[in-house]
């Protein structure tokens, strides 16, 4: 090639630091990046990564630092002087307002003032130029997930961004639709755009960024080439030690025997924000671990309900186990005969955070103290009876506790997903149904989750996982399966199928909006 | 007939003031349950001022000031020290009517001149129609030329798309920059002075007189209009219109000696209001997306 | 500037000190207003907060007043733990109280107590039926029950009026709208206490409070249904997963809490009027609520809180009388009262910062 090119520094934070009461978010933290750059950042969920670019993008306030633009400090206040800097953001959870149209949602983060008509038009050439196609005067909440990112993507380029921040924005996007988002950035990057890319998908960030910058625990640890090192590199440099890679037993003994089968399941969504489930198919075997992937947003929750009995079932003969009908059985039913669910928020829905461990044990626990009793005494039936079980569930599950007996809201998130398991499987359960079991928790604890799955599965009891994770899909299953739009597909074995396979099943008909029920 | 369609909308007028600033309010994700204070408050406040000032234009002043004074009260505690808002508001409720009783209490018995009303040049001129809609007081013209404004501040203007934004999803008003707090000041007192101007029209052109909870229960039946409406401003006109003439047909009754007992009679407009409201809520369960997204929900901004 | 920021763990020591400051401040800025409008400061404060106290016949008063405060408080209890709203239970107060006057109008020359005791399920049931129109077109129709048990509430006042000027009427009341007097079987009697005699206007009602708090504490924590509830007040998701009924449980907290409150409508009447008229409750429904949050939705703090504010309730009567001050007053205090108790709940949640700079 010809001579270096210049590197000049679009950005450079140094010595950023930021605390939330007694918890640092951040130390010490020096960050640059140049223009045009590609620059990843990866660390473990709380290592730091959110609330540095929320400092970059002005939403929260460092205690001590500099910020540097162009060689020039800047003291970045709020949003807006952000994006008068010239630096963008795109959220992980989105920030758009589901009850706006696109236009409305545009406008909104546009600091000049623009004529309607004017800005419908600027939409439409941004979206034609860049292939992030929308419609400007659609509903938000009528959007798929992949075209709401469109939406946050475009509001960023009206401003003509020197800096744009994306915050984990592939965990919902089928493999087609990331694809297309590397592209755009790979071309805004050339174009001289920088892109600061949160991640902690290590292939991802191999093959998009330029460098990488490392966080653990607040503190910046490395920075590296991305071009030239391996996952395991960063894995290992992540988490500072060596990851044991999960041992699957590829051949097994698969029982034939059908543990939970589902035959022509329909049900109608209960409000227009929920997903009909229709025609569904599935059968697992003990000793077995399905699989079912899907982006949010396609019928999972509904799915998790019914398979749960939160939701019951329009007649008993939709949900099968051991060949007898449950549809018509409720959650408490389907647990004293054997179906466990782990659901995927850990608060406020497994467990309840303001009150006593002993209390969420009883939570799922109570059935079992009824028997035999009277009248009086179901009456009377009350947490302190779960006192020993609830002992004995912290003690074989490891969960580390700040006193004994604690609120669930005094343990840290893995702690509590291991309580959260480990009260579930201490009922010796026929069939387990986890839903993202391993969303939100580091490195450590996932590995640990995910191995439990394979135990389960090697003990004969059949498995159910959904998950929006394909990795762990892979990693685990032995048939999977897709959710789109409460359609699932073929069940198919995990050796037949393939990546691209399962996000074209995930992208699916892409919403088609005109069976889509009407969502305002 | 004529003078029936005028009593009736007099009696809207109440309504429809303190409905119109209530959703406004409620746009932003502010559930205010303190209207029939503030309406009370505009009542006492407008007939404090008239019968100080002699004028009753200087009531309606009077009271948008009481009841922005009331929604001040309100909006430090459920805004700024994020208190739950059902609660607050129902304490601001009795609040307020125990120190509009005390304010009021020197006030029995004394009567003030009414609004009078203003004639539209030509216009009133019309047969019928221009008694009805050009020989309004300034408080009704007022009320309609807000809800019209309204409409077009909702729909078209950069501020209004920024209070439905804040009303839809608060986090992401606050992701993008916005100021949440300083929003729901805005809207919180845009509709106590509502409130207390729809409170203040009782005296000024209803009953000229003080009487402990004049307002009567208007105040709940404003925050049911608003329900009713599917937060849609040109349907409050025709909510409070329907309350209005229910309110007046039990009067009617009563005058032309119906069969049925008056306390029968004076139940309809609170009864029309529950069934009202079943009649939505269950049509609202379906499509929850009328209803402002984080209603009711106190925002806590991380700095 | 005031920021907050939230604490690690929720703070104990606030559920203590909440109330007890909300307290000291509102009487603070109570005596700040009637300074302000006039009146003696030192003199408001002996007579609305010492006067119930000094003498012994008024301090057994406090507990007269207390009482229906105190068994519609605890059903109101029940209802904000499930984050149920019932704001109707004036309404309740008044149909239980109607409904089981009207059944022992039925009985005018019935002499035992046992017609009491029939009266007190009568009005059980009238002030659960009456709830029972919120809780059902909440469970089944999604309506919000605020407004539908306030609207009752207005629908309620007129029709006991209704009520007591026609059908029940008593023809002997020479223009006054009141229903025949109660039989002897229908009354309450006061307490006698040997060699004392009566004490103000105490009464043997007082005895079923002394049995409904033990018992509300044993339901909170002691039964599966006051877990129920307790979970579903807390975070509904997880109130599903345990497999509980959020319709239920609604429905039920909702028709006790009714129940209750018209139970002390029955004793309300039967000891202190003895006959019905148009006017039976004095706010008592609504004084409730501020006693269930003053008292912090827990029996005991209810039982406090319902003896504190009977307290300043009496004092205001006094100070009507000796100070000319008008009797809704009270309302100003509650209301203060309510929004510093409020806040102490913020507080116990986060903590607060000053900081100079903007």
């Amino acid at each position: 090639m010809g001579s270096k090119k210049e590197l000049k520094i679009l950005l450079e934070a140094t010595k950023i630091n930021k605390k939330f009461g007694n918890f640092v978010a951040n130390k010490d933290i020096d960050i640059s990046i140049t223009k045009g750059e590609i620059h990843a950042l990866l660390g473990e969920n709380g290592a730091g990564k959110s609330t540095l670019v929320k400092i970059l993008y002005g939403i929260l306030k460092p205690e001590t630092g500099t910020i540097k633009i162009n060689n020039e400090k800047i003291t970045i206040s709020s949003p807006n002087v952000a994006r008068k800097n010239g630096i963008g953001m795109v959220f992980q959870h989105f920030s758009l307002f589901p009850a706006l149209t696109v236009a409305e949602n545009i406008l909104i983060a546009l600091d000049q003032t623009i004529r309607f008509k004017d800005l419908v038009l600027r939409i439409k050439e941004l979206s034609t130029e860049w292939e992030l196609f929308i419609d400007p005067l659609k509903i938000v909440s009528e959007l798929s997930v992949g075209e709401q990112q469109r939406v946050e993507i475009i509001r960023c380029l009206m401003q003509n961004p020197k800096l744009l921040i994306m915050d984990e924005p592939t965990s919902v996007l089928t493999p087609q639709e990331i694809e297309n988002l590397f592209k755009i950035l790979k071309r805004l990057a050339s174009s001289g755009c920088s892109i600061l890319y949160i991640s902690h998908k290590l292939e991802e960030i191999i093959e998009l960024a330029d460098k990488v910058t490392i966080l653990k625990s607040g503190k910046s640890i490395a920075t590296i080439d991305a071009q030239n090192t391996t996952t395991k590199y960063l894995a290992e440099t992540m988490v500072g030690k060596e990851i044991t890679t999960l041992k699957k037993v590829q051949s097994k003994n698969l029982s034939k025997s059908i543990a939970l089968e589902l035959k022509n399941l329909n049900k109608s969504n209960s409000n227009d924000f929920g997903i009909a489930l229709k025609n569904i198919n599935l059968t697992v075997n003990y000793g077995e671990i399905l699989g079912i992937a899907g982006i949010a947003g396609n019928g999972q929750t509904e799915l998790m309900e019914i398979l749960s009995g939160e939701t019951v079932c329009d007649n008993e003969d939709q949900i099968f186990l051991d060949e007898i009908p449950i549809g018509l059985k409720n959650i408490t039913e389907r647990r004293q005969l054997g179906i466990e669910t782990i659901p995927e928020e850990r608060t406020l829905h497994a467990s309840v955070p303001n009150l006593k461990i002993n209390e969420n044990t009883f939570l799922t626990y109570f059935p079992k103290y009824n028997v035999n009793k009277s009248f009086i005494g179901k009456f009377l039936n009350n947490p302190e009876n779960s006192l020993n079980e609830s002992e004995q569930i912290i003690k074989d599950n490891d969960v580390r506790c700040p006193e004994p007996n604690p609120m669930a809201n005094q343990l840290s998130g893995g702690n509590l997903q291991k309580f959260i398991l480990g009260r579930s499987l201490a009922n010796n359960p026929k069939v387990a149904i986890f839903s993202q079991p391993t969303w939100g928790v580091d490195i450590g604890a996932a590995t640990t989750i995910r191995q439990k799955l394979l135990n389960l599965s090697k003990m004969g009891k059949a498995v159910i996982l959904i998950s929006q994770d394909l990795e762990e899909i892979f990693q685990l299953s032995d048939k999977i399966a897709v959710l789109n739009n409460g359609n699932l597909s073929e069940i198919l074995s995990a050796n037949e199928i393939s990546a691209t396979n399962i996000g074209l099943l995930m992208g699916g008909n892409s919403k088609n909006k005109s069976d889509q029920e009407k969502r305002k | 007939m004529e003078s029936l369609i005028l009593t009736i909308i007099a009696t809207s007028i109440p309504l429809l003031m303190a409905a119109t600033g209530e959703l406004i309010t409620e746009k932003s994700g502010v559930l205010n349950l303190g209207v029939e204070g503030m309406m009370l408050s505009g009542a006492v406040g407008a007939l404090g001022a008239v019968l100080w000032l002699e004028n009753p234009y200087f009531g309606i002043i009077a009271g948008a000031m009481s009841g922005l004074f009331m929604a001040c009260i309100f909006s430090v505690f459920t805004i700024n020290f994020m208190t739950n808002q059902v609660a607050t508001g129902l304490g601001l409720t009795i609040f307020a009517t125990g120190l509009t009783g005390l304010a009021g209490a020197p006030l029995v018995g004394k009567t003030i001149p009414s609004l009078p009303k203003i004639e539209i040049f030509l216009l009133s001129d019309i047969p019928f129609i221009g008694n009805i809609l050009f020989k309004q007081d300034l408080v009704a013209y007022l009320s309609i030329c807000i809800i019209i404004s309204i409409t077009y501040f909702l729909k078209y203007s950069k501020p209004g798309i920024i209070l439905r934004a804040v009303g839809d999803n608060h986090v992401s008003a606050h992701s993008v920059g916005y100021p949440v707090k300083k929003i729901r000041w805005y809207a919180t007192c845009f509709g106590g002075m509502c409130a207390g101007i729809g409170g203040a029209y009782i005296p000024l052109v209803l009953t000229p007189h003080w009487s402990e909870g004049m307002t009567a229960g208007r105040g709940w039946i404003a925050l049911a209009l608003v329900v009713f409406a599917s937060w849609i401003p040109w349907r409050i006109i025709v909510g409070a219109l329907i309350f209005g003439g229910i309110t007046i047909a039990q009067l009617v009754g009563q005058a032309r000696g119906w069969p049925i007992p008056s306390q029968i009679l004076s139940m309809m407009p609170y009864l029309a209001t529950i069934i009202a409201l079943t009649i939505i809520s269950s049509r609202i369960s379906k499509n929850n997306s009328v209803v402002p997204a984080s209603l009711g929900k106190p925002f806590f901004d991380t700095q | 500037m005031i920021t907050f920021t939230p604490r690690d763990k929720v703070s104990n020591s606030w559920t203590l000190i909440g109330p007890i400051l909300s307290i000291i401040l509102t009487v603070i800025f109570g005596l700040l207003i009637f300074t302000f409008l006039g009146f003696d400061p030192a003199e408001t404060l002996y007579q609305i907060f010492i006067s119930p106290f000094s003498r012994i016949d008024r301090v057994s008063d406090i507990f007269v007043k207390a009482c229906p405060l105190i068994i519609v408080g605890i059903g109101l209890m029940f209802c904000f733990r499930a984050n149920v709203w019932n704001i109707g239970a004036e309404g309740q107060f008044i149909m239980g109280t109607l409904l089981a006057g009207s059944f022992a109008l039925l009985f005018p020359k019935v002499e035992t107590k046992l017609l009491l005791l029939c009266m007190f399920f009568v009005g059980f049931l009238g002030g659960a039926l009456w709830a029972f129109i919120p809780a059902i077109l909440k469970t089944k129709l999604n309506v919000n029950e605020i407004l539908v048990s306030l609207m009752l509430v207005y629908v309620a006042m007129l029709f006991i009026d209704f009520i007591v000027r026609g059908p029940l009427r008593d023809p002997m009341s020479f223009g006054f709208p009141l229903s025949k007097p109660y039989s002897d079987g229908a009354l309450i009697n006061k307490i006698s206490f040997p060699g004392i005699g009566y004490l103000g206007q105490l009464h043997y009602g007082i005895l079923f409070i002394i049995l409904l708090i033990p018992l509300a504490w044993v339901f909170n924590n002691k039964t599966l249904a006051g877990f129920q509830i307790n979970v579903l007040g807390s975070a509904p998701k997880a109130a599903r997963f345990a497999g509980f009924s959020k319709e239920r449980i609604t429905m039920s907290v909702l028709l006790l809490s009714g129940g209750l409150a018209g139970v002390a409508g029955v004793i309300e009447v039967s000891a202190n009027i003895g006959q019905l008229q148009p006017e039976v409750s004095f706010g008592y429904g609504f004084t409730a609520i501020i006693v269930a949050f003053l008292g912090r939705l827990n029996p005991v703090g209810i039982l406090f809180a319902g003896i504190i504010i009977a307290t300043v309730k009496l004092g205001a009567d006094n100070a009507q009388m000796t100070m000319g001050i008008p009797k809704v007053v009270t309302g100003l205090f509650e209301g203060i009262l309510l929004f510093f108790l409020l806040t102490g709940e913020t507080l116990q949640k986060y903590k607060i910062k000053w900081s100079w700079n903007k």
